[in-house]
């Protein structure tokens, strides 16, 4: 592979595009601009169309309606092998009747490119993903780890403009996931191939993305960067999928430039808070309030709760409260070993981390209006 | 059993698999002694006589080989075999493809299609195919009223019978392997491929072929070989006009009671089996595409 500069690869554009099967919704009409170069998530659980988005992208399933551009080209009705894209699937899906090596050069061989072209290109995209002296054995051989980075040298060897991951991870147990995570970052950062990754797991997204677009029921509900979401979660499904959360039952009672007057039952008293765009006055709406950003006191104006359970993280203490109106709440201390299972507290919480969200997905609301 | 249990009992281990010999050997021996007297006794005894000819041991061989009209009918078994497995092959492969892309009722429907035939015996559908075919046959006064044919078409009593009949026969040999090798195919080979850059006649003949080459060597070698054998339908079918190996040795045997040739004929046909078999396992890349799974 070339050295060039640390962006390769194109821009990614996707305008309006939707796809349905018979009636069934599986994207609604989505608008997504990846950069040049960026590593971009999708994140979300199963049936969230991230899959379809992606399979969009590679050019596996046409749209119902919108356009697709990479870089200026407008490929909406381009097939995958006319779109130059690099694609990782689940499972691999390596070729069985191929060793390592022909698997790799398969996309360069296809463009009947000449063979000491080929070689050589094999050879280096070996050698980088650290597989040298592998490309003789069959695949069969290979560990799955190994498998993964065969995959991956088959995708980036042809030099795609995009390179689409379709939960790449999934079929490596934990540890080795971990490691293969650091791998793929460092990769990108070296490589600075223009990525679409595909995940449930929102640590792999936080580990690895610049830009994380969390997706349910067709949607894109959020697209930001990590602070951003975790930070300003624009509704209760973006809240409760990123991080750890508590998502209290609010009534909204009035809103008024980003802040909102929230009547919190949990708590039996009203409480004015930051507020996510879409929240509105008797309209569906939780309190967001992150275990980090809960207080104890052992007096003072605090909300009244029992200690029911106490975890011991090391440096830090997971707690379980039950408030006076039977709600729990989770919380997370520096450990104090004063804090035990049967102690009242008193609970406050940081200004300005608390959060009224809307409860029910919004449209799809892009970050700036949600800095605005 | 561990390595260290192995050490420690030796002597229970091995009476323990003696025991076991004396179990397999003792299951086995009824219908190894049924095999032996029944069939290879004899199978030995019939080629024994191909060697013990009056006028010399490789007579039979010569008198086979010298004449024209032998090697005329060994040549047409072999034409005809081919042709019946490269037909089959190309009719089982749409076949076999709309199987491995069905689901459900219509994946039912389309496999008893295929397995129906197995329900009628041989004899019978030759037959049928005899009444089909025939001069004045429905086929034939087909053609006649839709005016593409002039005069009814010979289909009977030469090779046109004899494939179509046998074609009929053997498809389904070919169809459930080809089946099998081609809904083992991952269709995310396919996408990857496709998302490589490989166009739909690469994807095609670098990827699925090759994925379903067992199935297709299983299924043209099950075609073939019963082919080459395949006595009721050509007899019935082809008649005097194309004479086959099979039909040749039976002649032998009934009426010529020449028992020597009969035995020689078996033979050759049984070593040009092997051959065959050896160099087509040798030539074509199956064991690849075996790992296709």
């Amino acid at each position: 592979m070339t050295q060039t500069g640390p962006q390769q690869g194109q821009s990614l554009r996707l305008t309006g595009v939707s796809k349905a099967y018979g009636g069934f919704k599986a994207l609604e009409p989505t608008d997504l601009v990846v950069n040049a170069g960026e590593f971009l998530t999708l994140l979300g659980p199963s049936g969230s169309g991230k899959t379809t988005l992606l399979n969009l992208t590679a050019g596996y399933v046409e749209p119902t309606a919108g356009e697709i551009r990479i870089g200026e080209r407008d490929v909406t009705r381009l097939p995958a092998r006319h779109r130059n894209i690099g694609m990782v699937f689940q499972n691999y899906a390596l070729f069985p009747h191929m060793s390592v090596g022909e698997n790799v050069a398969y996309g360069l061989n296809v463009r009947r490119l000449p063979k000491p072209e080929i070689a050589r290109r094999v050879n280096e995209i070996l050698s980088l993903m650290r597989l040298d002296g592998f490309a003789d054995r069959a695949v069969q051989q290979m560990s799955g780890g190994q498998q993964q980075r065969v995959a991956l040298a088959r995708a980036l060897v042809i030099e795609p403009d995009v390179l689409l991951m379709d939960e790449p991870l999934g079929a490596l147990d934990k540890q080795l996931r971990r490691s293969v995570q650091l791998e793929l970052r460092r990769l990108h950062q070296k490589l600075g191939r223009t990525t679409i990754y595909v995940t449930h797991d929102q640590e792999e997204a936080l580990v690895l993305s610049d830009r994380v677009a969390v997706m349910d029921g067709g949607r894109i509900q959020q697209l930001g960067t990590v602070d951003d979401l975790y930070d300003r979660p624009v509704n209760a499904f973006v809240a409760g999928f990123i991080g750890e959360s508590n998502l209290l039952p609010v009534r909204v009672l009035s809103t008024s430039a980003g802040k909102a007057s929230v009547d919190v039952e949990a708590f039996r008293r009203t409480i004015a808070v930051e507020a996510a765009p879409g929240t509105a006055a008797g309209e569906p709406a939780r309190l967001l309030i992150r275990p980090e950003h809960v207080e104890l006191g052992r007096d003072g104006d605090g909300v009244a709760a029992e200690i029911v359970e106490v975890i011991y993280l090391g440096e830090l203490t997971q707690l379980t409260l039950r408030l006076e109106s039977g709600q729990t709440l989770a919380a997370r201390q520096i450990t104090d070993r004063a804090l035990r299972a049967g102690a009242r507290v008193h609970v406050t919480w940081k200004p300005g981390h608390v959060r009224a969200v809307p409860h029910f997905p919004t449209k799809p609301t892009k970050t700036e209006k949600a800095d605005a | 059993m561990t390595a260290a249990a192995t050490l420690l009992q030796p002597k229970a281990r091995t009476a323990s698999m003696s025991r076991r010999h004396v179990e397999t050997a003792l299951l086995l021996g009824p219908a190894l002694l049924v095999l032996a007297l029944l069939f290879v006794v004899p199978l030995a005894r019939l080629f024994s006589l191909a060697f013990t000819d009056p006028a010399g041991p490789f007579a039979t061989f010569g008198v086979l080989a010298e004449s024209s009209v032998y090697r005329q009918v060994m040549w047409n078994t072999f034409v005809v075999a081919l042709m019946v497995t490269a037909l089959c092959v190309l009719l089982a492969w749409p076949v076999a493809y709309v199987l491995s892309r069905l689901e459900g009722v219509w994946f039912g429907i389309a496999l008893y299609g295929v397995l129906f035939p197995f329900w009628i015996s041989v004899l019978v559908r030759t037959f049928s195919w005899m009444l089909l075919l025939e001069r004045n046959g429905p086929i034939n006064r087909l053609l006649m009223a839709t005016g593409i044919t002039e005069a009814p078409l010979a289909l009977l009593f030469n090779n046109v019978g004899v494939l179509i009949g046998m074609i009929h026969i053997l498809l389904p040999y070919m169809i459930l392997p080809l089946y099998g090798a081609m809904v083992r195919i991952d269709r995310r080979l396919l996408l990857a491929s496709d998302g490589l850059g490989a166009s739909l006649l690469d994807t095609f003949r670098r990827i699925y072929l090759p994925l379903c080459l067992p199935g297709l060597a299983g299924g043209a070698t099950f075609v073939f070989l019963l082919s080459l054998g395949f006595f009721i339908t050509p007899a019935l079918l082809g008649g005097s006009n194309a004479i086959t190996l099979s039909m040749l040795i039976a002649s032998f045997v009934n009426d010529r009671l020449a028992w020597s040739l009969a035995a020689a004929g078996s033979l050759a046909l049984l070593a040009i089996v092997l051959v065959l078999m050896g160099l087509a396992a040798r030539l074509l890349p199956i064991e690849r595409g075996l790992f296709a799974r």
